[in-house]
């Protein structure tokens, strides 16, 4: 196998671009929280900035062979890659080391390797190839159902890991299926059941705090609010959801009421009776709920004070007080949004997020020019992937979600997700690059 | 129609972008509350601690003063993995106790970002084992703090103990901390706004390499004012003395300087060192002393209220005088039909009744006081307005008060008086008959050790006293408290103790009840008293004061369960007067019968 020609003039150099950004903005950031005065050399293998610089080095080397590797072998091979992962989730659940109180890693020496992470590459190209072969069938109920197994068996086995974090990324998956045929009122149920959950736990926890803000309002206020924004919502599914009939907006309300009222008493009852106290506690820090245990907020906390410490410009390489001594625990692996965003305050932060937004258009775009269904639908794999680990990570730092442990891509310390993300990068820019020669 | 869905994809990615745009804005840009939080982080008040006052005895011996002692601390948070059995092998702490106290230094209240104890109080010796090796393991350190020790190892309770704050203090009193000192009984608590100082303050902040700097350059610390030494009014010899007197005894001895009101010794037996109750070991050893049956933590020259017994026929005597009941010459019969009596009298006039301790004369004396028929149409009401003039001049003896004492939780005894009957026995439902055993100091009275010498101190002072305190001096150069200078008079006239005082001389001399008390060339006067405790062993009681011209120390000694009071207490008073007045004793047989004494009969 050699790469051809065709394939080496299309790579799309934006992608490339921003993602050689990000990589080496990940980096520094980890140089500056991970930093060891003992040890002031970038390179040194001790510390986790070496290691990371040798994580790149990998990275560069799996490049090369994904560009050299023909691209029919992801589709055709789709099956057997997604096998393999699964198996290996299986694998882990009995041979894997727990951390952290999850059996999610294969430990070798002093390395270990998290099959989660690359479970999604699988899953990403298997899900494309059995849409894109059923994709005529796609309305039909039965082929969705089987498209959802797909996404919800390997999720299913990281749940028993257990790592809630990774199985929420598989959402993305929901997101492709959306793009490729799913119907619109999936987005809108999800919307409304955020809503009702979050304040059907603001209910139970027996305050009338603004959720997020932590301001306590009048019991009078709160129901107004709450009265206004169930006009609204009325108001949008009868002009949007089912504009052409309007006798089925009765059904559809009375339908509803009782699904968000079946919701808020079974939320609530999983929070007081199923979850682990210290689950609830992290959701109740999350809605800035009161919570008894100061430690419970710490984290949550430490990010927002280390964020806020950057204000507009931030405080520097290497220059955060908050960053440089320790006060969010292992800033360099899942908080590492935090010490980008002391360090190089306010524009910095907003600079991240905006690549990362101009990756995933990147990615959408590349995707929707693809002639091949299976490459587009991959394309989409991709960019909701990164987007669901923006918009956890991201938002955990911001005390806009819940703590919940999952890397922030290329940026975050760690062999197994920097290589699965390259992969899952990489491979999409291998088919890109093979667009034109297809169908030819 | 699918192609419509690539903008409303983008479009929800754009949106959550946005958000987090928004609220980064607001946690950077728009409020400084987030920043605020991080400089108070970043910036820490250092406690600059000043050193308690030392407490030294009246000849300026000390009782009382500071060692340094280290805490160790963990920070969770900086630790590293460690060899816990090395680490335990050199600080000399058993694996469980580490594993214990790390565990503790993360469940709530303890955050793993803020340090707390792994062993407190280590001894400076102790502390030297290990301190070369520390810093191989981040995350501990060393706090260092003073502990009070007792070079004299006496007085553990008149000088008292000092222990951690407690939760209702801390709410209380904004001027502790958690983890601060307070005195919590005798001296230490008496006098600790003096003892105590006030702290400082040095606020610091750490840059990014964690160095520590001082805030605005200092302008804002404020410094430490250490804690004023005390000079205790007590003598240590005597105490210590009077300590190895009562060893293997219960009871107590109050030595008080009539002249100042200065206590000179307030021993409470048994007794126990106070360094016992200081460092690792005080847990172990407070409990050890809290379930001990003779109760040795129980302060009994402040805390118990005895009968008094006879030797509160001197304070009926002067009141009756005072009052106008009887004159030095009144005689009354020894009618034993009425009360019991001992030896061979049948009618004394005053002074040899306190001799004889007449229990009849005094029966006669409370009598006439109550009964003086100033309401002819009641027994009851009569007796209720002879008991209220009885009552207002017994009180101004100290009795039923606390007289001013500088001793925390003084019980104050009691006096009963018109009201306490009626409650007990209806109004009209009692009169004198009913209420007569109070006249030889049994009954429903109580008093208070220190309140019978200070008693023997208004007879020495013929006529008033000073309030009975601990601290000579505040500070080296000081004075006692402004209200020690003030004498309390106790309104009885001058010329009503010439009696008193030579029936108490007659006490200790030939044929008297306190002959044992006697000494060849000092004059004491003194007044025995055999408290009742049907079934059990009398209790001994002794009061005195010495010599009988310009006295220098009166005493109160009572020795629970010991007999007859001319037998234990008169004795131990007699030596403590020999020791304090000349510093050395004659009978020396005497004093080792006392020492070698055991009376710790009724042990339960
Ligand atoms: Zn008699």
């Amino acid at each position: 196998m050699s790469i051809n020609t065709t394939a080496k003039l299309n790579i799309d150099w934006v992608l490339v671009t921003l993602y050689a950004l990000l990589v080496i903005l990940g980096w520094f950031s980890i140089y500056s929280a991970a930093y060891n005065p003992e040890f002031p050399s970038p390179l040194t293998f001790s510390e986790e900035y070496g290691k990371q610089a040798v994580w790149i080095g990998v990275c560069l080397m799996l490049i090369i062979v994904i560009l050299y590797l023909d691209a029919e072998v992801f589709n055709k091979f789709a099956i057997f890659i997604y096998a393999f992962f699964v198996l290996l989730l299986a694998l882990v659940l009995v041979v894997g080391k727990e951390v952290n109180g999850a059996k999610a890693w294969f430990g070798i020496g002093d390395f270990g390797i998290q099959p989660s992470e690359f479970s999604k590459i699988g899953v990403g190209l298997f899900l494309a190839r059995y849409i894109s072969i059923n994709s005529s069938q796609f309305k039909s109920l039965r082929i969705r159902a089987y498209a959802l197994a797909v996404v919800g068996f390997p999720a299913g086995l990281i749940l028993l890991q257990p790592d809630v974090g990774s199985v929420l990324t598989f959402l993305a998956f929901i997101l492709v299926m959306y793009r490729e045929g799913l119907s619109g009122n999936v987005l809108i149920f999800g919307f409304a059941s955020v809503f009702v959950g979050t304040y059907s736990i603001v209910v139970g926890s027996g305050t009338t705090n603004y959720p997020y803000f932590g301001y306590q309002s009048s019991v009078w206020t709160f129901i107004l609010v709450l009265f206004v924004i169930g006009v609204l919502a009325l108001f949008a599914v009868k002009q949007f959801v089912v504009p052409r009939s309007r006798r089925m907006i009765n059904t559809v309300v009375v339908a509803s009421t009782i699904l968000a009222c079946a919701m808020a008493y079974s939320i609530n009852y999983v929070v007081d009776h199923v979850l682990e106290p210290h689950h609830k506690e992290r959701i109740y820090v999350m809605l800035s709920l009161p919570v008894e245990r100061e430690d419970a907020t710490y984290n949550s906390e430490m990010a927002k004070i280390t964020v806020g410490s950057g204000g507009f410009v931030g405080k520097g390489f290497h220059e955060g007080p908050m960053t440089q001594n320790n006060y969010v625990p292992e800033q360099w692996t899942d908080f590492i949004f935090s010490a980008v965003a002391e360090e190089w305050g306010f524009i910095g932060s907003t600079v991240v997020i905006l690549l990362f937004f101009a990756l995933i258009f990147r990615l959408v775009t590349v995707a929707e020019r693809q002639r091949s269904q299976f490459s587009r639908i991959y394309g989409y794999c991709v960019a909701a992937i990164l987007f669901m680990h923006l918009l956890i990570n991201v938002g955990m730092v911001l005390g806009l979600a819940p703590i919940i442990g999952i890397p922030l891509p290329f940026f975050s310390y760690g062999g197994s997700s920097l290589m699965a993300f390259t992969i899952l990068l990489f491979i999409m820019i291998r088919l890109d690059a093979e667009r034109l020669s297809i169908f030819r | 129609m699918n192609n419509n869905r690539q903008y409303t994809f983008l479009l929800i990615v754009a949106s959550v972008c946005l958000i987090y745009i928004v609220r980064l804005f607001m946690l950077q840009v728009a409020t400084d509350e987030w920043k605020n939080k991080g400089s108070r982080l970043t910036e820490r008040e250092v406690v600059i601690y000043p050193s308690r006052g030392n407490i030294l005895d009246r000849n300026g011996k000390v009782l009382v003063e500071n060692q340094t002692v280290y805490d160790l601390m963990v920070l969770p948070k900086e630790m590293q993995p460690f060899d816990t059995n090395h680490f335990c092998q050199i600080i000399n702490l058993p694996i469980e106790e580490l594993r214990d106290a790390l565990k503790k230094a993360v469940t709530y209240p303890n955050v793993k970002y803020k340090p707390s104890p792994v062993v407190k109080q280590i001894l400076p010796a102790e502390y030297a084992v290990f301190a070369e090796e520390l810093h191989k393991f981040p995350g501990f350190f060393v706090q260092a703090r003073t502990l009070r020790i007792y070079p004299e190892s006496l007085g553990a309770l008149v000088l008292g103990d000092v222990g951690e704050v407690t939760k209702e203090i801390l709410e209380k009193n904004p001027d502790y901390r958690k983890g601060d000192y307070i005195g919590l009984n005798g001296i230490e608590k008496a006098y600790e706004a003096e003892l105590r100082g006030k702290r400082g303050i040095r606020y610091v902040y750490r840059d990014n390499l964690g160095v520590e700097h001082p805030v605005a350059e200092g302008r804002l610390d404020s410094a430490a004012h250490e804690g004023q030494d005390l000079i205790a009014s007590l003598d240590a010899e005597l105490q210590k003395y009077g300590e190895m007197l009562m060893q293997n005894k219960r009871g107590c001895i109050v030595a008080i300087e009539p002249a100042t009101g200065e206590i000179l010794a307030l021993v409470s037996a048994p007794t126990f060192d106070p360094n016992l109750l200081v460092g690792r070991a005080r847990g172990n050893n407070f409990a050890q002393l809290a379930s001990d049956p003779l109760k040795p933590l129980f302060n009994r020259a402040t805390q118990a209220q005895y009968r008094p017994g006879s030797i509160f026929k001197i304070a009926q005597s002067l009141a009756a005088l005072q009052i106008g009941a009887i004159t030095p010459q009144t005689v009354i019969p020894c009618n034993r039909a009425l009360i019991g009596c001992h030896g061979g009298h049948s009618a004394d006039d005053l002074e040899m009744a306190i001799v004889h301790s007449c229990n009849p004369y005094f029966r006669g004396v409370m009598q006439r006081v109550v009964e003086a028929n100033r309401d002819p149409n009641s027994r009851n009401n009569d007796a209720a307005i002879g008991l209220g003039i009885w009552q207002e001049q017994i009180m101004k003896f100290g009795f039923g008060g606390n007289m001013g004492s500088d001793l925390p939780n003084l019980k104050i005894g009691k006096v009963p008086g018109a009201d306490y009957y009626d409650k007990r026995y209806g109004t009209g439902g009692w009169n004198y008959a009913t209420i007569y055993s109070i006249s030889i100091g049994e009954g429903e009275l109580l008093i208070n050790p220190v309140q019978m010498c200070n008693l023997a101190c208004i007879v020495a002072n013929r006529g008033y006293y000073y309030p009975p305190h601990t601290v000579k001096k505040i500070g080296r150069e000081g004075t006692a408290r402004q209200e020690y200078h003030e004498k309390i008079d106790v309104g009885v006239n001058r010329s009503y103790f010439e009696t008193v005082v030579n029936a108490m001389e007659k006490v200790v001399g030939p044929g008297g009840t306190a002959n044992s008390a006697k000494l060849s060339d000092i004059v004491i006067c003194g007044k025995t008293g055999t408290v009742q405790n049907e079934p059990k062993e009398d209790h001994s009681v002794f009061v005195c004061f010495a010599p009988k011209d310009n006295p220098k120390i009166a005493l109160a000694v009572y020795v629970e369960y010991a007999g007859f009071g001319g037998t234990w207490a008169a004795p131990i008073a007699s030596l403590m007067v020999e020791k304090y007045l000349k510093g050395t004793i004659t009978n020396l047989e005497k004093e080792k019968q006392i020492r070698e004494a055991r009376i710790l009969n009724y042990v339960n």
